[in-house]
């Protein structure tokens, strides 16, 4: 690198000192402001963000040690339970429905389908969507007076039901059917992509030796996506951690407090509650979630790459 | 593997397209419904239902939304807040995708010591929850005096959409042979001649992912307008929050709608338009390969 780095130099007749020296700087001088804003806006800001949990602060920033006071106090906070076992009911049947359906959707779509492209684009277009019109779409559709269940009694099904959006038990599985509307399509798309790249070879000769194609597609083909599967149980995951436009599109985290979420909790808490100390560490926490999230599948990408 | 899927499935083919197409159905519902209900007038909205076309089509509902509906305190409709929106996205993604190219340009072609750590802390930060930035930032805009102005959230995208876009062109470069770049170190080419001349001509479909890929988050972007813009500066989807989740007396959901057919608009169009790049950004970090 050093050795080729200097070839020119020589070819072009001696120039400055200066000039040369500059060359050399020239990548790390254009990375530079990049360096920066990320140094300063996410670690900086990180190692900031886990000061504040540490202290006692509420509606402006105090620096006083109070340990892990702000901790506690979350753990014992009954909102933040609810947060917490809501992202737990939310992010598994988020997860799971988007890859049972993506999956069968690319199974299905990989079979030489006339206009592939054409349904390939209605089941993506979601995704290009704002969440905030997601939600929007979904709150008026699941209204529970002249929503859906208006629909259902016009159609003629006069005992039907549905008034899960106003129901604090129930609110939280049509924020799951929002998001799974949303985000399917593109599970499907990851999917679609590793059946591309299976050797076809494979599958013939399993043909040859009479096994059925469902049979090939559960017991060869889907244990050899496992990482596409990974990644998008990684990205699905880390959509729902991150969760809040919906929620404040479709419930803003009522009724009561029944479909908060950990990032709704810090909104609310940081940001119009003035209990800055509790809403850093609920963020904290939330990172810590994504760190042991990323950090075994970053450690595997990385070494994985290495081997290469 | 065409030939065996055929004879394979032959006799379910109909399920599977039914299946398909029933599928298909249940992604576009939301969409038709938003479409017909925002055509629809209030008293059309309380006697017909969900699936009902308007019995007259009425634009009222569009109109009110660009013009008059009520966003919190201010009736003035959500046009404002639509070209907030034009003005912070577009500098910001600009200002995003230059700043990857030439990241991604010294991450696979210019390597120095430490570059890769670099690079790590990049690919890490494209996980990071913003939720442990907020708090810093509103305190750095204040001091900034950039505090609830276009400037300030145009800022915000550009450092956080930076790691995504350095990573989109780090690895479309990393593809491109060194030795390209070799023969033209030797023939004297420095660094920004070796950009423009040689990589720049072949970037445009990386472009396309970014400009797309940037153009659509931060468009939808909720959680910064919401945090750090208040009033006048908001863009489109905290403005469309405001109108359907806010406003008091009586619920027009046929100004809720067209709001919300306005705000997803642009977006849209980009997607129809150049929807194979924006399913290659989507799939570019998750897929390798």
């Amino acid at each position: 690198m050093e050795h080729t780095q200097r070839q020119p130099a020589r070819v072009a007749r001696a120039p400055s000192r200066f000039l040369d020296a500059l060359q050399r700087w020239l990548p790390k001088l254009v990375v530079a402001p990049t360096f920066v804003l990320i140094g300063v806006g996410i670690y900086g800001y990180m190692l900031w963000t886990g000061v504040l949990s540490f202290t006692s602060s509420s509606f402006l920033p105090v620096y006083d040690f109070v340990g892990f006071d702000q901790y506690a106090k979350l753990m014992a906070n009954d909102r933040w339970l609810t947060a917490s076992i809501n992202l737990g009911i939310f992010g598994g049947l988020f997860i799971l429905s988007c890859l049972v359906i993506g999956v069968i959707l690319a199974i299905f779509l990989d079979q030489r389908i006339r206009q592939e492209g054409a349904i390939r684009t209605i089941y993506l277009y979601p995704m290009a969507l704002s969440m905030i019109v997601t939600g929007t779409v979904w709150k008026w559709i699941l209204n529970p007076s002249l929503g859906l269940e208006k629909l259902m009694h016009d159609w003629g099904w006069t005992s039907f039901s549905f008034d899960w959006l106003v129901s604090s038990d129930m609110a939280i599985y049509t924020i799951v059917m929002a998001a799974v509307w949303q985000a399917s399509g593109f599970v499907m798309a990851l999917f679609l992509a590793g059946l591309r790249g299976v050797d076809s070879s494979i599958i013939r000769a399993a043909r040859v030796d009479g096994a059925s194609l469902p049979l090939i597609y559960w017991k060869i083909i889907l244990p050899s996506l496992r990482p596409v599967f990974f990644s998008a149980v990684m990205v699905l995951a880390h959509i729902a951690i991150k969760s809040f436009d919906l929620v404040m599109a479709m419930t803003a985290g009522g009724p009561g407090y029944s479909t908060d979420l950990p990032a709704v909790f810090m909104y609310a808490h940081t940001f119009t509650r003035g209990q800055m100390g509790l809403g850093s560490a609920s963020a904290m926490l939330m990172l810590g979630a994504i760190l042991a999230l990323i950090v075994p599948y970053l450690y595997s990408e990385l070494r994985e790459k290495r081997h290469d | 593997m065409t030939d065996v899927v055929r004879t394979g499935f032959r006799p379910s083919r109909v399920a599977i397209y039914g299946l398909l197409l029933l599928a298909a159905l249940v992604y576009l519902i939301p969409l038709f419904i938003m479409l017909v209900t925002s055509f629809k007038t209030p008293m059309d909205i309380r006697t017909g239902n969900l699936m009902a076309l308007p019995t007259d089509w009425t634009t009222i509902g569009w109109t009110k939304a660009w013009s008059e509906a009520c966003t919190g305190v201010q009736c003035e409709g959500i046009s404002g807040y639509f070209w907030n929106s034009f003005k912070m996205t577009v500098p910001a993604v600009l200002i995003s995708t230059l700043l990857g190219a030439f990241n991604g340009y010294v991450l696979s072609k210019w390597k120095f010591k430490g570059s890769d750590l670099f690079f790590g802390m990049l690919l890490f930060g494209c996980f990071v929850p913003f939720q442990v930035v907020l708090l810093p930032m509103a305190a750095t805009l204040g001091k900034l005096g950039l505090a609830n102005t276009t400037s300030g959230l145009v800022l915000v995208h550009v450092i956080y959409g930076v790691a995504f876009t350095t990573l989109f062109f780090r690895n479309y470069y990393v593809a491109i042979p060194d030795a390209l770049i070799k023969a033209a170190r030797l023939d004297g080419a420095g660094f920004f001649t070796i950009f423009f001349r040689i990589l720049l001509p072949m970037s445009t479909p990386i472009f396309m992912v970014s400009l797309i890929w940037q153009f659509t988050q931060i468009w939808n972007d909720f959680l910064f307008g919401v945090v750090f813009a208040s009033g006048d500066s908001q863009p489109i989807t905290v403005a469309l929050n405001n109108l359907v989740n806010t406003s008091t007396g009586v619920k027009e959901y046929n100004v809720d709608m067209a709001a919300a057919m306005i705000a997803a608009l642009p977006t849209l169009v980009v997607y129809i338009v150049a929807g194979k790049y924006f399913i290659r950004g989507l799939t570019a970090g998750s897929v390798k390969g």
